[in-house]
């Protein structure tokens, strides 16, 4: 039974979570049995090490189940001013064929998630989100002729992320990936169907991301293993691409910003120029939601800083608060997110500060707590406020891509 | 004749509470009880052999935590039991469950509307800013808005600065929320008129309005705001029924010292020089007592135990005019074995919470105009409970209890008084409509106790049977409850305080308002810290 | 002048013609665009058969704002009125009518305390009322969110409230957002003169009488200047309109008539102009709208120029009439048993008891025309000579409760409501439907297209708590300014409402010279 049949079905609940098309191959490598949920799916934390997974996406490739990500599909005659309207980027960029990363707000201006929006073929959108939207994008239906799904559920999703995966792509037979740059779409043949490949992904490295109707989802993987092998092919969990998130210094809903439309109180919700986002704010459209409050903004100043650091010493700062001196300071931050960074061998963090705290050369201090041998100690870290990403290696931007 | 330092009539949860903490200040409190039994309309007992009937109230959420552990409940008997599940069944036979799983709620609301799926988050987070914001008021004595004294300005400046917190639109949402119905509120977030009528239960529950009266979201909000550890808005049973609940505050008031007579109705309060001297029994005895202190309904305390001469006109006018409303009845069922409900098949874990036969909010709406003409609903809503399937202690094993509670019944037929063959005629209306979705259900009816708003006002005090003391519409919620003026606790008559659901923050088993009660009495014996404040960050 | 300056104001009611006498006194260039072959919008007068004429909608004058009438000069731009000072009758079925005529109840079947009773009751309602018309010339205060001038009206309303007094304040802090139908049960006896009262609390409202919020709906009702005194215009309602045109005109707006507008025109973030439906473009720097405000926002607007949320609220202003609106001509003054002549041209109502006005109400809820229905009835005529051919009469009565969205389709549901009507009418004043020259019965759908009120509801939108001060049209956006540049609403959407008060318009007029000022 599909897993559309069995939502539809009043038994539902029988099946809490659901396996995704991928789960056989998935499973059989997971030699930890390491899962948790992921929406209405499964999905890998772990499948044999964090960090030699994490290893294979810095130095070969590695392969991410992407499936249970919130898929809408947008067509009709007013599907790119529904979406102008939606998002604070302009969308007419965006031409088809192309991927556009974007933030939407409601109408003070406050993040309610970012995603991508895939401009799949002239008119015709796949917008990809961490959050459930149909809900809001519904709502901003109103007075558009669009037809919107969500297709979360017909549409199977890996990444492939790491320096040798566009030579794998081109050993299963995507002949010319290489042209492809850097938030590029293109389809290939694929298993007697069509594989659709977006050159995307959520590790700051060379990767794709890989598109295909769930049936051939298992020979996509075998295809993509059977071929990889030679290439260091790996599968990796939740944990490994969390460290290379962090690293390529991408922001998470639920951990670096509390969707605006989950915000119980006011101040918890953020605008994208307190997330760093200011570059995907184009206030030469004359309308979209949160353009008002973020005009406002402007010129009013914003109550919040998002900075990337570099902290002191090798304890990751995780739930830190980021204080103005190392004695007697007030806190004037928390941190976010925070690991150590293998590739960069810096211990990072992304911060949430508040205004005018953040700016580069502030003094800033991290309270860590950490335990060796059921010993807690805390430290005081020195933080340097970075600008951009902690891993950005050419290889990411090189077209045409390096075999690796 | 005895005497005492304090008085409480009524040993209702509230009264217990408001007993428990004056004797824990060390006061000499004496609490009188009309019945054999104690706990008013939190009671459990046993009227078929075998069986332990919650007969009033029947589930548990509202109970302050804060007054749960300060009075130590746990220790004096009281565990509370989360249960999951609740469904709402259609005539067609589908249904609308309630998972405690989120994900698996969401695809439940989805197979009958994917958008409304992804909108009960929203409107979640709508409601839970409320309950945010009215949680801390619990357990505060609202301020006065009429009076310049500096701790009612300075309680109106702390409702000024939690309404800050939440910013502009949140106080326009309240001001709407507070006014709307529950069917138009719901219609700002949902599309599927099943999942608005599964949600607007909680909006007349007890209420004499219909799911189209404006008013009607607040009292969703007032279901809504309890916890069950922390879950906030989750409901569980009181292990051993709710008549559990009041024997632990019992016993904690006891363990303070505290005395209870039970078969004592209390005729009268003596007044003597404009002050409470004590109060009467209907059985002759008169108790001496600086301090009296009512758990009765504002309309019972100030016209049936006060002589008038005693009371301003004003308050005699205003107890009659204190809208009560009953709507409410309820049917306690012994039976003989477990009900199918072919509607959610064999072991279906939604059975174990509250359910519902409902289709649509027009249907709701009918059953609401046929207490304003004057009877019961003919397709009255049912918030119908099987705590034995999460309790074994309610009947024998394989046996079950069903907690019926039914929306709405009128106070009066037509005007005149209940009659015995009318309440026959609710009784089958009741039966019949569950025996429509579950076939066997008949057949395993062992003893039904069925009460219409004259059994619950004569066997347990409240008039017309209202569950909450008095409707909770905003002309009788924070400061108006249960008068302007009045709503600090204190009566008319010096050394007289109420202590009831008919007082603020009203009805519910939520111990709150004997809890506040107690304060004011001991600010006014100059005895402060003893009742605990809310906590503030939850 | 540039284009830029120009002001134009789309609907000539009677808020789009203050606004614009306003905004033309001001100095301000002003162009008043009107689909409808005349002016008047919802106060309009029109003929119903050769030789009567009735008022459209509106049909009786009682909140229209003093001040206005003053500044604007309206008697002497040919407002006049027919009669002043209208009694109310409520009509038994057998037995007594009830005469309220100002603070006095009169019924020889009266019990006294009714009398005693009704006599502080009418006080204390106006007394409360006052504190809402005290508001009306006011620009609703942004609660939290704005500057210092919206925390002083904030704080003048508070103000307002508290000098009633304390005891006068907790009542009205108790009685202000419950029904109506408690209120009256507190103080009377008479079921007949319950009913009337009641009636008044329910009129054009969605509410019976046990709603909620029926209490504040009746204040608003009285909050206007006459404090609930009903008056005649003479020549019909579209006589205040046609004065207002004057005034507006002699301040020197332009009123164009047979001009629908099709679409509000944007030029990047703002407001270019209007386009009319015709294709003709009118450039203005400035919109203001006096159509309702789904009908501004969502249609001639668009919701792509506005925010999400924003367009929710709008979707969800509840503004669904529930009064339907008959209108007879007729042979001969019909007889009412032992109604005498005297009281024949004042406001008569057929509502014996709250119970009939909630069962009207019921039927209404499940969309169907009540089949009882409770009637506001006038016998202008009676007073207006203009208004029919000589001997003969018209009669305007305001039919409760007639569904938005019938269960039937229109057409059977405006015959039954119209059968409804006239079988209550018939019993009240035998043979009045063998008099019938012709008649008219319009549908809450019919309003909103003869109208072009969106919901066909004369408040452009519910008057409830909700739907109030700060709240109104929608929380956020009740200072007449629009979110996005140039555009403004002055109708009755807008605080504080509707009723032919004119309140609305001024007030806008004055949010948009201040902008001005500010910019």
């Amino acid at each position: 039974m599909s897993i559309v049949d069995d939502m539809n079905r009043k038994e539902h609940f029988r099946t809490a979570v659901w396996p995704t098309p991928f789960h056989p191959r998935t499973s059989a490598l997971n030699t930890l049995n390491e899962w948790h949920r992921w929406k209405d799916y499964t999905t890998a934390d772990a499948f044999f090490d964090e960090a030699l997974e994490y290893a294979a996406i810095r130095n070969a490739c590695a392969a991410f189940d992407l499936t249970p990500m919130t898929k809408h599909r947008i067509t009709g005659p007013d599907a790119q001013a529904f979406l102008n309207r939606l998002v604070t980027r302009d969308v007419a960029r965006i031409k088809p064929g192309r991927v556009g990363y974007c933030v939407w707000c409601d109408d003070n201006g406050q993040v309610i998630d970012d995603g991508t929006i895939f401009h799949l073929r002239e008119g015709d959108y796949r917008l990809c989100s961490q959050e459930r939207q149909l809900d809001w994008l519904s709502r901003s239906a109103h007075g558009f002729d669009i037809r919107m799904i969500e297709d979360t559920h017909e549409i199977a999703a890996l990444a492939l992320q790491g320096p040798t995966s566009c030579a794998v792509l081109k050993a299963i037979g995507c002949t010319g990936a290489e042209k492809m740059k850097p938030f590029d779409i293109a389809y290939f043949p694929f298993a007697g169907g069509e594989l659709m490949v977006s050159r995307t992904g959520f590790t700051g490295d060379l990767g794709y991301e890989l598109w295909i109707d769930p049936p051939r989802a298992l020979a996509l993987w075998d295809a993509l293993f059977e071929k990889g092998a030679n290439h260091g092919i790996r599968p990796m969990g939740t944990h490994a691409l969390e460290v290379a998130r962090i690293e390529a210094g991408f922001i998470q809903a639920q951990v670096d910003f509390l969707p605006a439309d989950q915000a119980i109180m006011l101040d918890r919700s953020r605008s994208p120029f307190e997330l760093d986002l200011g570059r995907l704010v184009d206030f030469s459209k004359p309308n979209f939601n949160g353009r008002r409050a973020l005009l406002a903004e402007k010129k009013r100043g914003s109550r919040f800083r998002f900075v990337r650091l570099d902290v002191e010493g090798n304890k990751p700062a995780r739930s830190a608060y980021i204080y103005n001196r190392p004695k007697n300071g007030e806190v004037v931050g928390t941190v976010t997110s925070a690991e150590w960074s293998p590739s960069a061998k810096a211990n990072i963090a992304f911060a949430s500060m508040h205004m005018p705290w953040g700016r580069p050369g502030d003094e800033l201090y991290a309270e860590i707590y950490y335990q060796r041998e059921l010993r807690w100690s805390r430290v005081m870290a020195r933080c340097r406020v970075v600008e951009g990403a902690f891993w950005d290696p050419p290889r990411k931007r090189a077209t045409p891509a390096l075999d690796f | 004749m005895t005497h005492y330092d304090a008085i409480v009539v009524g040993a209702g949860h509230n009264g217990l509470t408001n007993a428990a903490y004056l004797a824990r200040s060390g006061l000499k409190v004496l609490v009188l009880e009309a019945n054999p039994w104690i706990g008013g309309a939190a009671v459990s007992r046993e009227i078929e052999k075998g069986w332990i009937y919650s007969n009033c109230s029947y589930v548990c959420s509202l109970l302050r935590p804060e007054l749960f552990r300060d009075l130590e409940l746990a220790r004096h008997g009281l565990q509370v039991v989360p249960y999951g599940g609740g469904v709402s069944i259609t005539s067609n036979g589908d249904i609308l469950g309630n998972y405690t799983d989120e994900q698996v709620q969401r695809r439940e609301f989805a197979r009958h509307n994917p958008r409304d799926a992804d909108a009960y988050h929203r409107y979640s987070t709508d409601v839970m800013r409320q309950c945010k914001f009215i949680r801390p008021l619990l357990l505060r004595t609202p301020p006065d808005p009429t009076s310049f004294k500096p701790r009612d300005i300075r309680e109106m400046m702390f409702l000024g600065r939690e309404f800050a917190k939440f910013g502009e639109q949140f106080i326009y949402d309240t001001m709407r929320f507070y006014s709307m119905s529950i069917a138009d509120f719901l219609g700002e977030y949902f599309e599927s008129d099943l999942i608005k009528c599964h949600l607007s239960g909680s909006g007349i529950i007890g209420s004499a309005m219909g799911v189209y009266s404006p008013g009607t979201a607040y009292v969703l909000l007032h279901h809504y705001m309890g916890d069950v550890d922390g879950s906030i808005g989750a409901w569980g049973f009181a292990r051993g029924g709710m008549g559990a609940v009041s024997k632990a505050i019992a016993n904690s008031f006891k363990s303070f010292g505290g005395e209870i007579q039970t078969d004592a109705p209390v005729a009268r309060v003596i007044v003597k020089g404009g002050r409470v001297a004590g109060v009467a029994t209907t059985n002759g005895n008169e108790y001496r007592a600086k301090i009296v202190v009512s758990n009765l309904d504002p309309r019972r305390t100030y016209t049936k135990i006060f002589d008038p001469q005693d009371l301003p006109p004003a308050i005699v006018e205003k107890a009659k005019n204190w809208k009560i409303r009953g709507s409410s009845g309820k049917l306690n069922i012994a039976l003989d074995g477990l009900p199918e409900f072919p509607a959610l098949g064999k072991n279906n874990p939604l059975a174990c919470g509250d359910m519902h036969f409902l289709d649509s909010l027009e249907k709701m709406e009918r059953a609401y105009d046929d207490w304003k003409n004057g009877t019961w609903s003919k397709e009255p809503y049912l918030d119908l409970l099987i705590p034995s399937m999460t309790d074994p202690t309610m009947a024998p094993p394989g046996k079950h209890f069903m907690s019926v509670f039914v929306q709405y019944v009128p106070p009066f037929i037509n005007g005149r008084e209940w009659t015995d063959a009318d309440r026959e005629g609710f009784k089958n209306t009741v039966l019949d409509q569950i025996a429509r979705y579950s076939p066997n259900f008949r057949s395993l009816v062992r003893h039904v106790e069925c009460r219409t708003p004259r059994e619950i006002e004569n066997e347990v005090g409240l008039t017309e049977g209202n569950i909450f003391q008095g409707e909770l519409t905003m002309d009788q919620l924070l400061f108006n409850r249960p008068f302007p003026g009045y709503a600090q606790y204190r009566g008319p008559v010096k050394g007289f305080y109420m202590c009831g659901s008919g007082t603020h923050p009203g009805g519910g088993v939520m111990a709150a308002p004997g809890a506040n009660a107690a304060r004011e009495i001991l600010m006014d014996l100059r005895r402060p810290g003893i009742v605990p404040e809310g906590w503030q960050d939850d | 002048m540039t284009d830029r300056n120009r002001i134009v104001v789309i609907g000539a009611g009677h808020n789009g013609l203050v606004c614009a006498a306003y905004l033309a006194r001001a100095g301000r260039q002003v162009l008043v665009l009107e689909a409808a072959p005349q002016v008047g919008g919802a106060a309009v007068t029109r003929e119903l058969a050769k030789g009567f004429r009735v008022s459209g909608c509106a049909h009786v004058c009682y909140q229209l704002d003093s001040g206005i009438a003053r500044e604007l000069a309206l008697a002497s731009h040919g407002l006049k009125w027919a009669r002043e000072g209208l009694k109310t009758v409520a009509l038994a079925g057998a037995g007594e009518h009830l005469v309220l005529d100002g603070s006095r109840a009169e019924s020889p079947a009266l019990p006294d305390a009714d009398q005693k009773a009704y006599a502080d009751y009418h006080a204390r309602m106006r007394r409360f009322a006052r504190v809402l018309g005290k508001q009306h010339h006011r620009i609703p205060p942004r609660i939290g969110g704005g500057g210092r001038s919206d925390m002083m009206t904030a704080a003048a309303l508070g103000l307002d409230i508290r000098r009633l007094g304390r005891d006068s304040m907790r009542e009205f802090l108790r009685i202000a957002g419950i029904n109506i139908f408690d209120v009256l049960e507190e103080l009377f006896e008479s079921p007949l003169l319950k009913g009337a009262l009641a009636f008044d609390a329910v009129l054009g409202t969605n509410l019976g009488p046990r709603s909620n919020n029926s209490v504040l709906a009746l204040l608003h009702r009285l909050s206007g200047d006459a404090q609930g005194s009903l008056s005649l215009p003479e020549g019909g309602m579209g006589s205040v309109s046609e004065a207002l045109a004057a005034a507006a005109r002699a301040a020197g707006a332009t009123i164009r008539v047979n001009s629908p507008v099709a679409r509000i025109t944007m030029e990047g973030d703002r407001v270019s102009g209007v386009e009319l439906e015709d294709g003709e473009i009118v450039p203005a720097g400035t919109v203001v709208s006096n159509a309702d405000p789904a009908q501004t926002l969502l249609r001639l607007l668009g919701p792509r120029h506005l925010e999400t949320g924003f367009v929710h609220r709008v979707r969800h202003i509840r503004s669904k009439g529930m009064a339907a609106k008959l209108h007879l001509a007729l042979e001969a003054m019909p007889t009412i048993a032992r109604l005498g002549p005297d009281l024949a041209g004042e406001r008569l109502l057929i509502a014996p008891d709250p119970g009939y006005i909630e069962q009207a109400f019921d039927a209404a809820k499940y969309g169907q025309c009540s089949p009882e229905p409770a009637l506001e009835i006038m016998f202008p005529s009676v007073y207006d000579k203009t208004l029919a051919p000589a001997g003969k009469h018209v009669l305007s009565a305001i039919v409760l409760y007639a569904p938005f969205d019938p269960r039937a389709s229109d057409a059977p549901a405006r015959q039954q409501m119209l059968d409804g009507a006239l079988a209550v009418l018939e019993r009240a004043a035998p043979g009045i439907r063998r008099q019938v020259i012709a008649s008219e019965l319009l549908l809450p759908a019919d309003i909103e297209r003869e109208f072009r009120i969106t919901g066909g509801h004369w408040h452009h939108g519910e008057l409830a708590l909700d739907q109030m001060l700060m709240l109104r049209p929608v929380p956020g956006a009740a200072q007449y300014a629009m979110p996005v540049n140039g555009l403004w609403l002055c109708g009755a959407g807008c605080h504080p409402g509707g009723g032919v008060i004119g309140a609305a318009g001024r007030n806008a007029a004055n949010a948009v010279l201040a902008q001005e000022k500010a910019a």
